[in-house]
């Protein structure tokens, strides 16, 4: 559906279900350079469970107006203002990569918004490669090659899609070449990289948290993920074997059941 | 710094598969079953809805199969592939998927003998009209497109004439109007030529061919792109628009660069049921696993047969894009750098007569209706691959009654030239064979 928000418009998934403000809301944040497209293997089952679900575009990716927020702390701001505008009081986070950290922030800045978080491949800080960044903010595709390259673990690599039929690192990579490199792709990893709050943030954390993460992940290695989660009050950590830093479509099953199990216990639909 | 995602010939053995999802079986497994096992009633409808990815009736996935889908898919640079039972299967889903009753495509003309008639005889019962358009005549694609046009449809090299469509042009073009390109790209396989990387949006395969290469399984492939918004023209409501048949899914939001294939496989695997067997994606796989091999050898016989059938007396006319007085030998260098395919139009002096007698008399070259294999194959196509065109649509596919479609295998180029001269011979007197 589509929306506005601070006067701009923005598009999100609700699942392919009519959004209802009746209904316990869970925001899903993507990562770098990436859309709602992401989410599906997850939005779908949640909105048809009890829950309304917007799979946000991040402003500049996918469908919603731009320009790309140019660091994590006015982004976690902008998803509270998401979650006043279609008039809630409180929402769980669910982020992936990026989407994390903006979770980190947003829950650290608004703790009465939020009910919970649930965080796929989350670290309290994302170092850029000082080449990949370079190649991202200069709008060179082969920045989404190598992000793809890296961020995909076994499954990505050789194959294995939940979804029978789907490529893995062709879709991801034309997730992010469909929209811009340069203006959303650039911008995000260089927010990345200047982010330093991440642990603060998490350390004023009081809502429930899960950190899931993935064994092969090269961009958010598994010490980095415990971590974060060291940091975070009431926090746990589940780890899925031969999977890289998608883990939301990796191992969209595995990841779907241990969002279900978390959610439905901090935030329960009736 | 490079990315080390894995290239094509590795990628040919290895795609969509791992042998530790799968016992540690080293070879695909041939999963062949109807139906898969539900963990509980949540379970069943979380696939049924959508909600989760997995199998749930061989007709609409199979693991199998799915290894072939995704090999596809990552050779030809797609975000998704649907395997079909046959090529015509792949085409008849894809226009059924993109058009409703009332819609038009603009068709290159010259294309195997069966879509033809697809497009001419069968799609018009459903409602779909097609406009053919000569596929070296450009602008004619573009002048072609109506307000109720979906589509344009052709192939990169056409069969049987082989002459080309300029695909960079005329995908902008199709791209301005807001519809996609879709490429029957069997004549050239992704070790030729990459269909997406050159404007078109899906790319459709008859795998039978050379993709499979041993004349032993049909089999056929729709490959998305995943570059065309449906979002961005209002052209396509039944994939933005809430599908009641999924509870007001819209695939276009919700899927996405693959929303083509999930509607495709969704709805139409469903209502239509083209699938194909696990056996046959599997003797699909094998041949796969040699695509480079093959088709360099494919490539190099045929170099060698047009340069023979050039200089032959009985040969009127060859058609074949590496000529360079052929009128697509600069096209064919951009766009067909590493060969520009196996297949050979040739006329015979004597014209039909003399095309007869020269198919009955070779021994090697195998005459039947396919292409693709590994071993030479000749036809007639006036007699028999598009021998269902009146004169009108021959014409317009510039197809004469002397041209031989010549596939050329990869045995050994002495033997091929061997069996030809037989065939020549015999087809100078056309009159004493066909009385023998």
């Amino acid at each position: 559906m589509k929306f506005k928000v601070n006067n701009k418009e923005v598009f999100a998934s609700t699942g392919g279900r009519p959004f209802d403000e009746k209904k316990p809301l869970i925001v899903f944040i993507h990562g770098s350079g990436l859309s709602h497209i992401t989410w599906v293997l997850q939005t779908r089952y949640f909105a048809f469970h009890g829950y309304s679900v917007l799979a946000i575009d991040l402003p500049g990716h996918g469908y919603s107006e731009g320009p790309a927020i140019e660091s994590i702390e006015e982004q976690g701001k902008w998803i509270a203002d998401v979650i006043d505008s279609v008039k809630i009081k409180e929402a769980s986070l669910v982020g992936h990569s990026q989407g994390c950290l903006i979770a980190l922030e947003c829950a650290s800045q608004f703790p009465d918004k939020i009910k919970s978080i649930g965080l796929m491949g989350g670290a309290g800080a994302i170092p850029m490669n000082p080449e990949l960044l370079d190649l991202a903010e200069k709008g060179d595709p082969k920045a989404v090659d190598l992000m793809m390259d890296w961020a995909h673990g076994p499954a990505g690599h050789f194959g294995g899609h939940p979804v029978p039929g789907l490529h893995h690192i062709n879709l991801g990579g034309s997730i992010v070449i469909n929209g811009s490199v340069k203006n959303a792709l650039g911008v995000d990893f260089r927010a990345c990289d200047n982010y330093k709050n991440g642990f603060e943030a998490a350390k004023k954390i009081k809502c429930p948290a899960i950190n899931i993460l993935g064994d092969r992940d090269r961009m958010c290695p598994i010490e980095e993920g415990k971590k974060l989660a060291d940091n975070i009050e009431n926090s746990e950590v589940a780890i899925i074997e031969n999977c890289g830093h998608m883990i939301l479509l990796e191992e969209a099953g595995q990841s779907l059941e241990l969002l279900k199990k978390f959610i439905r216990k901090n935030h329960p639909a009736e | 710094m490079d990315p080390k995602t894995y290239k094509f010939d590795t990628l040919s053995l290895h795609a969509g598969y791992m042998p530790s999802k799968n016992a540690g079986s080293r070879q695909v497994p041939i999963y062949q079953t109807t139906s898969y096992m539900f963990d509980d009633v949540d379970h069943a409808a979380a696939l049924f809805n959508l909600e989760r990815g997995g199998h749930i009736y061989s007709r609409i996935s199979n693991p199998t199969v799915q290894v072939l889908e995704e090999r596809v898919a990552a050779l030809e640079g797609g975000t998704a592939a649907l395997a079909t039972a046959s090529g015509m299967s792949a085409i008849f889903l894809t226009i059924m998927t993109l058009c409703n009753a009332g819609d038009h495509v603009v068709v290159s003309s010259q294309l195997y003998g069966g879509t033809v008639n697809l497009f001419r005889l069968t799609l018009p019962k459903f409602g779909i009209n097609a406009t053919f358009v000569k596929p070296r005549d450009t602008e004619g694609f573009k002048n072609a497109i109506q307000e109720n046009t979906k589509c344009i449809y052709g192939e990169l090299v056409g069969n049987p004439g082989n002459e080309l469509m300029n695909l960079p042009e005329i995908s902008k073009m199709a791209h301005d109007a807001g519809i996609p390109v879709v490429i029957d790209s069997t004549y050239q396989t992704p070790y030729l030529f990459k269909p997406l990387e050159n404007g078109a949006d899906f790319v459709v395969h008859s795998l039978t061919k050379w993709m499979a290469g041993h004349g032993s399984s049909m089999a056929g492939i729709l490959v998305e792109g995943g570059k065309f918004d449906f979002l961005k023209t209002d052209k396509f409501p039944t994939m933005t628009e809430p599908y009641e048949g999924y509870h007001g899914l819209s695939f276009a939001e919700e899927f996405g660069p693959v929303a083509f294939t999930m509607k495709a496989r969704a709805e139409g695997m469903r209502d239509m049921g083209p699938c194909l067997s696990p056996q046959n994606a599997w003797n699909v796989l094998q041949g796969i696993e040699t695509l480079s091999v093959r088709m360099e050898k494919h490539c190099s016989n045929a170099l060698k047969m047009v340069e023979y059938l050039s200089n032959h007396e009985s040969v009127a006319w060859v058609s074949h894009a590496s000529l360079k007085d052929n009128p697509d030998y600069e096209l064919a260098k951009k766009l067909l750098p590493k060969g520009t395919g196996s297949m050979i139009a040739f006329g015979i002096k004597g014209g039909k007569e003399a095309g007869a007698a020269f198919i009955d008399n070779v021994k090697l070259a195998s005459h039947l209706a396919n292409v693709g294999d590994t071993r030479t194959l000749v036809i007639h196509p006036a007699s028999a691959t598009h021998s269902q065109m009146d004169e009108a649509t021959l014409k317009l596919a510039n197809m004469s009654h002397d041209m031989i479609r010549l596939s050329v295998g990869i045995e050994d180029i002495e033997d091929i030239i061997n069996d030809f001269e037989d065939g020549f011979r015999a087809a100078k007197k056309p009159k004493l064979v066909a009385n023998k």
